[in-house]
Parts: structure tokens; C-alpha cells; sequence
């Protein structure tokens, strides 16, 4: 029983093949998620790496479980801050579930340690990808603090 | 289909439904049993004040076995605030939130 979570759910106007394909492919990531770029070979027990603009990791893991276009599970290990790299192993959980004309995106942020630091700054982090995703997929346009990497990171 | 803000207004228009969304925040993925404790409301209220919440995705479900855990989504209010908030005042709007905290103690509500 994991024991900080975070749950964020959206609709996005779009289809679970291009949510997933922005989900993992540098070409769309680089422009709503800081300029990072994602790296596996997209196979349960592949490793798994954010890579920041200049190539270091950002945070890394490994593919837990991968259903294309509807389910994908990280483990997820953050490197950026030394108490939170100490923390270990985090869980992340994405659901993609065709609505109408949109996708329910879910993702699910959860660690088995009470009171995580890691779970807490990302609680803070994630509603501005995501929304920036979602204006990205719908408009065709991400948002502007969301594109590049912030200085002095 | 997006986060309808119709029903996202309607659902934050009742002190009962923002008291379930501070109960979620202070601990979040509880089950029915669980927001029921030490509520001044009966089990059926809860309920019906949670489908509320849930039809305008503020409050977001997911089953671990057989239990239903409610979670706080931050998503449609973070969209309300891109609506109206312009990306410039956000930094001097948390300013003056933070000085409303210090001078008024701890927190406000």
C-alpha cells in the first residue's frame, strides 16, 4: 500500500494514439515538458531515463508494465535533489481511456513512504505539464514556462 | 469533453463539498468509510456530495482490490487558475498570499 500519492486526471481532445506518442517521443516532450527528452526502448524491464537539455538524467527507473496507447507503468527515482534520490523508487501510472472525441488521461504519482518530499514537489510540478500538454495536443501550442529548461537547474 | 466548469463552479458552491476537498487534501485516497468519520453528515449526503465532486473530476477514483479511495484532482482548478490568472501575476498573487499567511498566522479559511 503505497503511502504518498497524487492523482491528476484530464480530459485531453485528442486520440490515445497521439497522447501516447506525446507521452514518449522527444519531439513532443522537449516542447511541454521542459525541454527533456524521454529514453527507453518501451519494454517491461527496459530502463527508463529523463534526460535534461544537456543530457544528464533528470530522473530515471525502469518500464514496470506497457499496454501501447492505454496503460504504462514507470518505476521512477528522481536524481536532482540528493534527499530526494534517497527516497528510492517511486511509482508512476498512466491510464489512457477514449471518452467521446477526448482521452481521459489519469496519472497516478505514489511512493510506499509516508510524507515523501519526491511525491510533494511533483505534486507541484505536474498540473503544469499537463496542462500544457493538453494545450499542446488541442491547440497546437504548449505553454510558454514549459518549454524550456528552467536556468541555474 | 473537458473539465466542465459549469459543474466544477456548482460543485465548489457548497461548504460541504469544499470541506470533503480539504479532508482529501490533508490525506489523500480515503475510502467512503473514512470521509464519513467525524462528519456532522449521514452517509448518504456524503455520497451524493462526493458525485458531485466526481462528475466535475475534482475528486477522482481509484480501486486498490475492493476499496474505493477518493483522490483530490487539482486539474480543474489548476485550469481555471491558467484561465484567469496571467503567468505574470502568478509570482506577485503568491506574494501576497504569503504575506496574508504571515500576518494573519498560520492559515487562512
Amino acid at each position: 500500500m503505497a503511502e504518498s500519492q497524487f492523482v491528476y486526471v484530464t480530459f485531453i481532445r485528442t486520440t490515445p494514439e497521439k497522447l501516447w506518442r506525446a507521452l514518449t517521443e522527444p519531439e513532443f516532450t522537449r516542447q511541454f515538458w521542459m525541454g527533456t527528452t524521454q529514453e527507453s526502448e518501451w519494454k517491461p524491464g527496459a530502463s527508463w531515463r529523463i534526460a535534461k537539455p544537456n543530457g544528464a538524467t533528470a530522473d530515471s527507473g525502469e518500464v514496470i508494465e506497457i499496454e501501447p496507447h492505454r496503460r504504462l507503468v514507470l518505476k521512477w527515482q528522481n536524481h536532482m535533489f540528493p534527499e530526494m534520490t534517497a527516497e528510492g523508487f517511486s511509482r508512476l501510472t498512466y491510464t489512457l481511456e477514449e471518452k467521446g472525441d477526448s482521452v481521459k488521461l489519469t496519472i497516478l504519482h505514489e511512493m510506499d513512504k509516508p510524507d515523501s518530499k519526491f511525491i510533494k514537489a511533483v505534486s507541484g510540478g505536474w498540473p503544469m505539464i499537463i496542462a500544457s500538454l493538453k494545450s499542446l495536443l488541442e491547440t497546437g501550442e504548449s505553454l510558454e514556462a514549459t518549454r524550456r529548461w528552467p536556468e541555474g537547474m | 469533453m473537458g473539465a466542465d466548469l459549469d459543474k466544477v463552479f456548482k460543485a465548489l458552491a457548497a461548504p460541504e463539498r469544499r470541506l470533503l476537498l480539504d479532508r482529501l487534501r490533508a490525506d489523500n485516497g480515503q475510502t467512503l468509510g473514512q470521509l464519513c468519520q467525524h462528519m456532522e453528515m449521514s452517509r448518504q449526503a456524503v455520497t451524493r456530495h462526493l458525485k458531485l465532486l466526481e462528475e466535475a473530476t475534482l475528486v477522482v477514483c481509484i480501486w486498490r482490490g475492493r476499496e474505493k479511495l477518493h483522490y483530490l484532482n487539482p486539474m480543474p482548478i489548476h485550469e481555471i487558475a491558467e484561465r484567469w490568472i496571467g503567468k505574470y501575476e502568478r509570482g506577485r498573487l503568491r506574494v501576497l498570499a504569503e504575506l496574508k499567511e504571515k500576518l494573519e498566522g498560520e492559515t487562512d479559511g
